[in-house]
């Protein structure tokens, strides 16, 4: 922990890469005791994620179509797609009411209110996004793994570009496997109406700047991978990861509010241009003898200079049923602290800060997953369904719901919502 | 002195050496439920949940995004 300390007082900025990559660094860091896979042999891996949150807020579907072709001994490509569709309501950032607040779209087309009482929901999230990735897998000579692959993805609104390389080295009669990896990210966001200007009122007809605007994104990843017995295998991994753009939403807006608690204006957010997120992460997989059941346990520590830090564990457990079958109890917990930047409101007559968000993902928040997956063989294949309960929990100052207009209210409402998955491969 | 830290480089040695296993040991290491990267496709799945919903991202691979999620 002496270690993170340091490394967190030197941290500068920035981050944001794509998720195909996952696939990628996870298969170098992978000791060599892959199974090896037929030559000119087809895998093909399906699925399928519903997402619903409750009260109407986001649902989404996705599916997702991964083909793996073997080229010979040395040489496997990869090549992914996937189709999300969004629909649902958002929190637009404002805090609730004792009265009902009409807020103009994002757009600046039409308006919605939320009564008093309910938290401000934005109604027009609804998007599809189609991503497309490939992946390259070299083994380069016998201790040495390449892999390199391209991403992109695109919705109505935003467009993102990445690559990604990474090497890997077996040592110590390949029971040791160090990688390291990079990735760069280009992205742009065309919101509909255009880029708001931040702390600007929402009703001001002058509040936009310009059509579009880009984020850019480094990653670097470094992971050892080590083989501790027979049965236990252990992965250690640092990234840094620095992002620099645009990174505010906008979509997001926070209440400027008077004495009594009414908010009588609403601007936008505002974020820094400039992150740097770093992490730690350590994994362990233990197969107990001779019941053949898996423990995987995870834990990461990632902070920022946006002053967010968290922790998250991660927790499965697979048991072998007779015939194949197992199922895979799963528990995850997680836990963040705010950015400095983080104010559930501004206050009226209060000159507007530089930068500052209402948005509860970057607030105090903990969230926990439950979930339960169980798998079969169909046809020799293997199919597996996973259901999951997901719950966030926002904290923060109770005592700021002042004066009539915030009186009872909740100002961190909780949120929860179900996954299922289900994942065919043949 | 030196011989202290002779002493501790054995140890140290004894104690890398017993780590991992001989090629024949490692029936268990290779079966597909103790792969790191068991299932990429759940992982993309979940990586992308939990970037659109919590601040943090990263860790086991890249930070992940890629989209606009709000």
């Amino acid at each position: 922990m002496q270690l993170n300390s340091k490394i967190k007082n030197k941290s500068k900025t920035f981050t944001n890469i794509s998720l195909t990559l996952a696939a990628a660094t996870c298969a170098l860091a992978t000791p060599v005791m892959a199974e090896t896979s037929d030559a000119d042999s087809w895998d093909v891996d399906a699925g399928l994620l519903i997402y619903a949150e409750d009260n109407n807020q986001v649902q989404a579907y996705e599916g997702a179509l991964s083909i793996t072709k073997q080229i010979d001994d040395e040489r496997s490509i990869n090549v992914k797609g996937v189709i999300d569709v969004l629909t649902g309501a958002s929190p637009n950032g404002a805090v609730a009411q004792n009265r009902a607040q009409t807020f103009t779209r994002p757009s600046g087309n039409g308006s919605y209110t939320t009564a008093a009482g309910e938290t401000p929901l934005d109604d027009t999230f609804r998007d599809t996004r189609v991503a497309l990735s490939t992946q390259y897998q070299q083994q380069l000579s016998r201790l040495w793994l390449y892999s390199g692959g391209a991403y992109l993805s695109k919705e109505y609104d935003y467009l993102a570009l990445s690559i990604n390389s990474a090497l890997a080295r077996d040592f110590n009669n390949r029971n040791t496997t160090a990688s390291v990896g990079f990735a760069y990210a280009y992205d742009t966001i065309e919101p509909e109406g255009g880029i708001p200007a931040s702390g600007v009122s929402v009703n001001d007809p002058d509040n936009r700047l310009t059509d579009s605007d880009t984020k850019q994104t480094l990653d670097l990843l470094f992971g050892v991978t080590q083989v501790i017995n027979r049965q236990t295998l252990m992965q250690f991994n640092y990234s840094i990861s620095d992002v620099s753009g645009y990174q505010t939403d906008p979509f997001k807006i926070l209440s400027v509010v008077d004495t009594d608690g009414w908010a009588n204006d609403y601007v936008y957010e505002s974020r820094p241009d400039q992150r740097t997120k770093q992490s730690l992460f350590w994994r362990t997989k233990y197969n107990l003898q001779p019941s053949g059941q898996v423990f995987d346990v995870s834990y990461r520590y990632f902070w920022d200079d946006w002053g967010m830090a968290s922790h998250t564990i991660d927790s499965k457990w697979r048991i072998p049923l007779a015939k194949s079958h197992f199922i895979e109890p799963h528990i995850r917990y997680y836990n963040q602290q705010a950015v400095d930047f983080y104010q559930v409101y501004l206050d009226e007559g209060v000159a507007i800060p530089e930068y500052m968000t209402a948005d509860y993902r970057l607030g105090e928040l903990q969230t926990y997953t439950f979930g339960l997956k169980y798998g079969l063989p169909i046809a020799g294949n293997e199919f597996s369904v996973r259901l999951e309960y997901y719950l966030t929990q926002v904290s923060g100052d109770d005592s700021l719901a002042k004066g009539a207009g915030m009186a009872g209210l909740d100002l961190y409402p909780d949120k929860s919502a179900i996954m299922l998955q289900s994942f065919y491969r043949f | 002195m030196r011989r202290i830290l002779l002493l501790a480089c054995i140890l140290n040695l004894t104690a890398c050496s017993s780590l991992g296993v001989k090629p024949w040991e490692r029936d268990l290491l290779a079966k597909p439920e103790m792969q790191l990267a068991e299932n990429p496709m759940e992982i993309g799945f979940d990586d992308h949940t939990y970037f659109s919903k919590e601040g943090s991202s990263g860790g086991g691979s890249f930070a992940g995004g890629g989209c606009g999620c709000n």
